[in-house]
């Protein structure tokens, strides 16, 4: 009989996550479990305009309610210097507003109450004067001379102009484009949206006043450099503060920036001497926390007859709210948007973009995307589409006509990027396969005849994650490398700690795994811990696709680090010279001999207890990894919807995946990353939407009005794979968590215009709503 | 102000004084500290803090403490007696959840389900748990989740009767 071991959990294979159990029991720990002994809470009272001048605010009312301990406004923190924080982009924002709200649901006045209850009826007992300004909510015309100054208490600010940044060579693409056949443009709106994590973003501050000691509980995808910013903004010792992340709710960009909330809370737990709690309610998170994209987009194709692509200009909006607040690397004004290039071989582009001050919340995080590179490729992917239709030519043949060719990788870009692997035309083409491509053009030219409305969108992205290079990419001066401590213990089990920080993508499990290929040691016997700055080594946590990358590649690097010295003891254990002795998952043996080994267990105790003359205790190390360069995940979605003409309501038929995110480490893992990236681009695409009125009412500030999908509308997907692994990274790995979110709102979007193109309709902004489409047919007189 | 009201949660009977404008959901969370219960929006439709109230499932955010007087709460703490619960497991096995945040409520949901429909379709599935949002997922292994233990609720139910009939 076969004995059933079970699986050591080496790459590539598929074993269950080892942080389910606490999760299925309802025994995780998130944020808003934590209670400590003591605690207050606190509750933000916002503003309801979107721009107004504060005359004057009475906390009286608020103080007299029971149970109030204290109220919290602009000019108290001012008496502190606390009143302006600074931005991840080198902006400041108000902590809480001592001259002017400049955007619906800012932070006033906070009120610090025993329960929580109270808290909430006494912050709607300040009385605060305003004078009602002028709002601004479009960009175009926060720009035109003459709009409201929004941002009048800086000095040097004159207009609403925030930044311009380029990217390219202008003079090349301008050359181009004189000697294109055509040129192919397109104007779209990628409009404000919001990560939207199911657990939204809070802290509890705890603050001993008599050793000064701070601990912060916060809901951090990076709370090494929350660290370092709270030690700078609130002139708190470094050494003093712990950050711990318990188990956090989700993330997706969401829980990069430092919110005022969080700044209040830990003044007034070091004001008050008790702990602390702030949780945003829903409302909260939607108005206030960092949204995303808000990117109005204007590009230019040049392309000859034949479809050959020569070069490509874009021209893009950011509309950044009140305050430039875009979490993204310093030297990058537009985030890493000039990735705009895509799967192409663009001999030249020019990529020019501006930002712009308006009466909104500030934030323009990445939602499940690296760096605002979800608006390029959707920029891109549908400039594509608009080419196709233009040249009546076939999507997915205009594609791999002008894909990068396999042979020129390392491929550089027009605007500055060296592409690390990639085989476009592989991906495209077992997607249409696995779609069954012809055959759905068929069936959709005989539906066209019968004047039904049926598309096919495809969509072939690239990324560009994990950030660094450090020399290149900082967030606010602190490179962005990532680390991993890996402590093998006498008994052969592992602890690994972690500078990046799980909300959700498995990092327990997956990581483990990594330790397990290297090494030898199950992933099951591998304790990962992440979150808390006290006991794990410094990095710049989990956002843009970075942890496999980067986190991963130093967990490989230390694990080999270890290795070589457990190689040392093999050798002095096996009474062979070290350069004879061989490693294969776990075992040690001379070269020529596999039957007589030590295992990494046998290793791990002799490294306590029987140590080779002159070695060093212990078997453990850290290590620092800076990416040489980014990984270039890449793939091809393609989409099948059929449009009822009669209510505009578009059906997702089919959607097929291929990804190739390079070696997959637990493609369990993977291919439920993809899922949840495929339905939130699913949810922007068709569903998700921020706006405003002209006052300047955020108008999806709820769940009733910011529509998520549910498992009744999500589409089914089919999900493939190719495997190009990263020539530079350790184990060939790229990162995965982002692919499906950037790839898929272009290849949605593109069904829908693939269906109703022939009638003339080049365009719907997302989120592309049955009224829309509707409206769209209606115009063409196409609508039933 | 505050009213004594007796509820049985978890099988267990409790009487406790709370404020009329108690959220059940709070009651849960911060009088019982069972924390296992989440709140994700306030507003009834992300479905993180779903609980059973008299077997059929509710949003705690926004049914009152006082409205479970007298009646019988279940939540995510009840559901392993001894091992998992089959649909613990299933959320284990097929990859169900990811951050875990909505895995409770969604648990939950699918409990409720499962007594009603055994043996229930894809459809049904998707539909019974169209109240409770995952940010995660994208739902297609949440629906394999419930199926494992749909199967494994029928593989468990038919036992006895095979032991019976053999001896």
């Amino acid at each position: 009989m076969a004995i059933d071991t079970p699986p050591k959990g080496f790459i590539g294979e598929s074993i269950k996550r080892k942080e389910d159990d606490r999760f299925i029991r309802g025994k995780g720990n998130y944020l808003d479990d934590i209670s400590l002994p003591g605690m207050l809470h606190m509750s933000i009272l916002r503003s309801p305009f979107a721009h107004a001048r504060i005359r004057s605010i009475n906390t009286k009312p608020a103080e007299a309610v029971p149970g109030v301990v204290a109220v919290v406004t602009g000019a108290l923190l001012e008496q502190h210097k606390l009143a302006w924080m600074p931005t991840l982009s080198g902006d400041t924002q108000a902590v809480l507003a001592t001259d002017k709200v400049r955007y619906q649901g800012q932070e006033v006045a906070c009120v610090i109450a025993t329960d929580p209850y109270v808290a909430r009826d006494a912050a709607q007992l300040i009385d605060v004067d305003y004078e009602v300004l002028k709002a601004v909510v479009d960009p175009y015309q926060a720009l035109k001379p003459g709009a409201p100054l929004i941002r009048d208490e800086k000095k040097d600010q004159k207009d609403n102009h925030i930044y311009h940044w380029e990217a390219g060579d202008k003079a090349a693409t301008e050359a181009a484009f004189k000697k294109a056949d055509k040129v192919v443009s397109l104007e779209t709106f990628y409009p404000r949206c919001h990560p939207s994590p199911l657990e939204t973003c809070g802290i509890v501050a705890d603050i001993n006043p008599a050793t000064g000691q701070a601990t912060l509980y916060m809901t951090s995808q990076a709370p090494h450099a929350h660290r370092t910013l709270f030690a700078i903004v609130a002139g708190l010792p470094e050494e003093k503060i712990r950050i711990i992340s318990p188990d956090l709710g989700g993330g997706f960009g969401n829980k990069v920036p430092i919110y005022p909330g969080y700044v209040v809370a830990t003044a007034a737990s070091l004001l008050l001497g008790h702990p602390v709690k702030w949780i945003e309610d829903r409302s909260e998170n939607l108005i206030s926390t960092g949204f995303a994209r808000d990117f109005h987009m204007q590009g230019e194709l040049a392309v000859n007859k034949d479809g050959k692509f020569l070069g490509l200009r874009v021209k893009m909006l950011s509309d950044n709210g009140a305050f430039y607040a875009d979490a993204q690397p310093s030297k990058f004004r537009a985030g890493l948007f000039h990735i705009v290039t895509g799967s192409y071989d663009l001999p030249a582009a020019h990529v020019e973009t501006d930002g712009a001050y308006t009466n909104k919340a500030p934030g323009g995080v990445a939602y499940r995307c690296s760096f605002r590179v979800t608006e390029a490729s959707y920029l891109i992917e549908r400039l594509v589409e608009s080419a196709a239709v233009e040249l009546k030519m076939d999507p997915a043949e205009i594609r791999l006509k002008n894909f990068i060719r396999p042979e020129q990788f390392p491929y550089k870009s027009a605007t500055g990027f060296e592409y690390d692997s990639g085989d476009y035309p592989r991906a495209l083409k077992l997607a249409l396969e696995k779609i069954g491509y012809e055959q759905l053009r068929k069936e959709q030219a005989e539906k066209r005849k019968r004047g039904e409305l049926m598309g096919i969108g495809v969509a072939s992205f690239t990324e560009v994650v994990g950030a660094g290079h450090g020399t290149e990419y900082d967030i606010a001066g602190l490179r962005m490398f990532d680390s991993a401590e890996l402590r093998v213990h006498p008994t052969g089990k592992a602890i690994l700690k972690l500078g990046v920080k799980s909300q959700g993508q498995g990092h327990e499990t997956t990581f483990a795994q990594i330790v397990a290929e290297e090494l030898g040691i199950p992933a099951s016997d591998v304790e990962v811990q992440e979150g808390d700055t006290d006991n794990t080594p410094y990095g710049l946590g989990t956002y843009a696709s970075r942890s496999t990358p980067v986190g991963g590649a130093a967990t490989a690097m230390v694990s080999r680090k270890l290795r070589d010295k457990a190689k040392k003891i093999a050798a002095h254990l096996l009474e062979a010279s070290e350069a004879d002795i061989e490693f294969d998952h776990g075992k040690f043996f001379v070269k020529g001999a596999p039957s007589k080994s030590k295992t990494i267990q046998d290793v791990a105790f002799a490294a306590y207890t029987n140590l080779p003359e002159g070695m060093e205790a212990g078997l453990e190390g850290v290590t620092y990894y800076d990416p040489p360069n980014m990984t270039f995940p890449f793939g091809t979605y393609v989409v099948v919807v059929d449009i009822d003409r009669g209510t505009g309501q578009v059906k997702v038929r089919r959607m097929v995946a291929v990804d190739d995110c390079g070696v997959r480490i637990n493609p369990m893992i993977v291919e439920g990353q993809i899922h949840g990236g495929l339905t939130e681009g699913f949810g922007i695409a068709f569903m998700e939407l921020i706006t405003f009125d002209e006052e300047g009412n955020c108008i999806g500030s709820n769940f009733t009005d910011y529509l998520l999908p549910t498992s009744w509308e999500t589409p089914r997907f089919e999900t493939f794979d190719t495997v190009t692994p990263s020539p530079h990274h350790p184990i060939g790995a790229k990162g995965v968590g982002e692919s499906a979110t950037v790839g898929s709102p272009a290849a949605y979007v593109n069904a829908v215009i693939d269906a109703v193109g022939h009638l003339g309709i080049t365009n719907i902004d997302m989120p592309v709503s049955s009224d829309k489409v509707w409206t769209a047919l209606q115009e063409k007189g196409a609508a039933e | 102000m505050a009213r004594p009201i007796t509820v049985t949660v978890n099988g267990e009977q409790r009487t406790v004084e709370v404020e009329p404008r108690l959220l059940l959901v709070h009651f849960i969370r911060e009088r019982l500290r069972l924390t296992g219960t989440h709140i994700g929006c306030d507003t009834t439709h992300c479905g993180a803090c779903t609980v059973l109230l008299d077997g059929v499932p509710v949003k705690s955010c926004t049914v009152l403490a006082v409205q479970a007087d007298g009646r019988q709460v279940t939540t995510v703490e009840s559901l392993a007696v001894g091992g998992l619960h089959p649909i613990q497991e299933g959320f284990k096995q097929e990859h169900g959840l990811q951050c875990g945040f909505c895995t409770p409520g969604m648990m939950m949901s699918s409990f409720a389900l499962l007594q009603e429909k055994p043996d229930p379709t894809e459809d049904e599935i998707r539909w019974a748990l169209s109240g409770n949002i995952c940010r995660c997922t994208g739902y297609m292994n949440i629906v394999k989740s419930v199926r494992y233990a749909a199967q494994k609720m029928k593989a468990a139910a038919a036992v006895p009767v095979e032991a019976g009939a053999r001896s």
